[in-house]
């Protein structure tokens, strides 16, 4: 039938055309065409930088010039390199602490908001701002709001008689740890409010009712049905955030720059330091690279309950 | 009854909710009014900093006539753009060869994809930053819209795999029958029916475009092709000297294209982010 059509259309072409109308129905022909732009956009700009960066922090490459294979040395140095060593406590720190904070407030907030009452919609909205604006432009005004002379914090406390002096937020190493754990607080209970309320809405109004008959409170339903319940989607949800304040790198490169004194990095904020200022490019992939095998655990859990949903 | 039951609804709904919203939106709000205080305002310790006493708009004035921010805006928005119509189309075509054509090493490569969503930027820019000058893109927009298709298009891979699934298969059965090409099936059938997802993925595109940080700071060190985060904080902040009013004004105006996309489609944000999630 092909065959008829295609002579019709097309006599001196006929050939051809027909082998490529027949090619355009052949799925995998049409498969793989279909896949190929964003294959290889994937594969220039992803998949083989992710191998160069392997490769790379294994060498001495530094910025404009070629880098030899150095072996395991740029780790090596790194481990005994004081600053390096705070910065991975700092990453841990940074990201277990929010990460928990965020989750709990995360959950609060979805709770909260699960019940209808009027313009929903438009506080819905509201409580994803946080995760809509640039981090980069909060994290400025996050900046300014930790300012040690002119925070509004500070000067509220102090009206309310809970401190008597200026807080230096980011002045001593502690202050900026939390400083910088509540701007991603801030910033990602969004993430998991709006994730979770989906999730939290298509748990039956029976199963509390029961429970409510059966004399439970209001924690215990929590406990033992919204929890549960939600554990799945939870588990997505906590994962993600995981690895992106692993990997963070803008907010904390724009409120403290890793100081004061180098008392902050994060395994971003080192690593782009030692690479795009220093010009060190191998040591910094080293820096990166460290993040290799928490992400690979991350990324595993992910994918068993992903599969598990599917 | 009654009143105990409004009482226990004030405690358990609209004061846990003011304190999150307080929370959520204070920020903003300190953006918002140091945007609008004159300097002497702002470096006055006796007054009451959460008001504005004397409102000017200097800051705004000197925003755009000290610093080229409309020029930032300008490349900001024609990255974000560029990079949302390329990361659309690529992940449009796929998603669909994914799900629907059902070829060979379908499955494998959607998890390949999917996966290219997990590696962290912070792992990325420094080999990235060795390629991009081999490629001649050093300080170039292009280098940009070249390189946030990498993660936008794992995601909008994702959410249009879902909206494609949401379509029955007996449509195209029907239109094949009637001997419509899949080109065609395509571009007739499966486009109009997921033009929400579409919509969708685009305003995921736009808005991580115009977030994105790290791979504009890195790539990008001609003040002109700035985009308008790293223009910011580099050029207002020269040494110890702090643009704090101008800076709260770049990082309001800047915040605004954003908020205008997704005020426009909360929907279709709130669906992409569900709907990924539960993919």
């Amino acid at each position: 039938m092909d065959t008829v059509a295609a002579s019709e259309t097309a006599p001196g072409w006929g050939g051809l055309r027909q082998r490529f109308s027949r090619a355009m129905e052949n799925p995998t022909f049409l498969g793989f065409l279909f896949v190929a732009p964003a294959e290889l956009l994937l594969l220039i700009f992803l998949a083989y930088p992710f191998l160069l960066g392997l490769w790379l922090g294994f060498t001495n490459t530094i910025l404009g010039g070629k880098g030899e294979f150095v072996g395991f040395n740029n780790y090596a140095y790194l481990l005994s390199d004081p600053t390096f060593r705070l910065a991975v406590f700092n990453s841990f720190f940074y990201t277990v602490v929010a990460v928990i904070l965020k989750a709990v407030l995360g959950i609060g907030l979805a709770v909260v908001l699960n019940r209808d009452f009027r313009s929903k919609g438009l506080v819905r909205a509201i409580v994803l701002l946080p995760w809509i604006i640039p981090t980069a432009l909060s994290a400025i005004c996050f900046w300014w709001l930790f300012d040690s002379t002119f925070s509004g914090i500070s000067w509220l406390l102090i009206k309310l008689g809970i401190i008597d002096h200026f807080i230096d937020f980011l002045g001593t190493p502690w202050n900026a740890r939390w400083s910088l754990v509540a701007a991603n607080v801030w910033r990602g209970i969004p993430f998991f409010t709006i994730g979770l309320l989906a999730g939290l809405q298509t748990v039956s109004q029976d199963l509390y009712e029961a429970a409510e008959i059966d004399g439970a409170g209001s924690w215990k339903k929590f406990r033992k049905i919204t929890l549960p319940l939600l554990t799945p989607l939870l588990t997505v949800v906590t994962v993600f955030s995981t690895i992106w304040t692993f990997a963070d790198f803008q907010l904390v490169w724009i409120i403290t720059k890793g100081g004061p004194a180098s008392a902050t990095h994060i395994f971003g904020t080192l690593s782009y330091e030692r690479a795009m200022q220093g010009g060190r490019f191998g040591e910094g992939a080293a820096v990166s690279n460290f993040m290799l095998p928490i992400l690979v655990i991350c990324v595993l859990i992910a994918f068993i309950f992903l599969r598990k949903e599917d | 009854m009654g009143v105990e039951r409004s009482g226990s609804k004030i405690v358990k709904f609209y004061v846990p909710l003011a304190f999150y919203l307080i929370f959520l939106l204070f920020p903003f709000y300190w953006m918002t009014i140091t945007t609008f205080k004159s300097d002497q305002e702002l470096y006055n310790l006796k007054l009451d900093p959460f008001f504005i006493h004397s409102p000017t708009i200097n800051h705004v004035v000197e925003l755009f006539t000290q610093t080229i921010f409309l020029r930032w805006m300008a490349n900001t928005f024609f990255v974000a753009i560029m990079a949302t119509a390329i990361s659309l189309a690529a992940s449009l075509l796929a998603a669909y060869a994914i799900q629907r054509l059902r070829f060979k090493t379908a499955g494998p490569t959607g998890v390949a994809i999917f996966l290219g969503y997990l590696i962290p930027q912070t792992i990325l820019f420094i080999p990235l930053a060795t390629i991009i000058f081999k490629f001649g893109l050093w300080d170039s927009l292009w280098a940009l819209i070249l390189i946030y298709p990498t993660f936008l298009i794992p995601f909008c891979t994702w959410l249009l795999m879902g909206y494609f699934k949401s379509i029955p298969k007996e449509m195209e059965e029907c239109a094949m029958i009637d001997g419509a090409s899949r080109i065609k099936i395509f571009r007739r059938i499966i486009l109009p029916l997921c033009l929400p997802g579409v919509l969708s993925a685009g305003i995921f595109c736009f808005t991580l475009s115009w977030n994105e940080y790290l791979y504009a700071l890195s790539f990008i060190s001609t003040t002109a092709k700035k985009t308008v985060a790293v223009g910011l904080v580099t050029e207002l902040v020269r040494g110890d000297v702090y643009h704090w009013g101008a800076l709260m004004a770049g990082a309001l105006c800047a915040s605004v294209p954003v908020a205008l996309v997704y005020s426009f489609f909360v929907e279709n944000y709130v669906a992409g982010m569900t709907g990924a999630l539960k993919e």
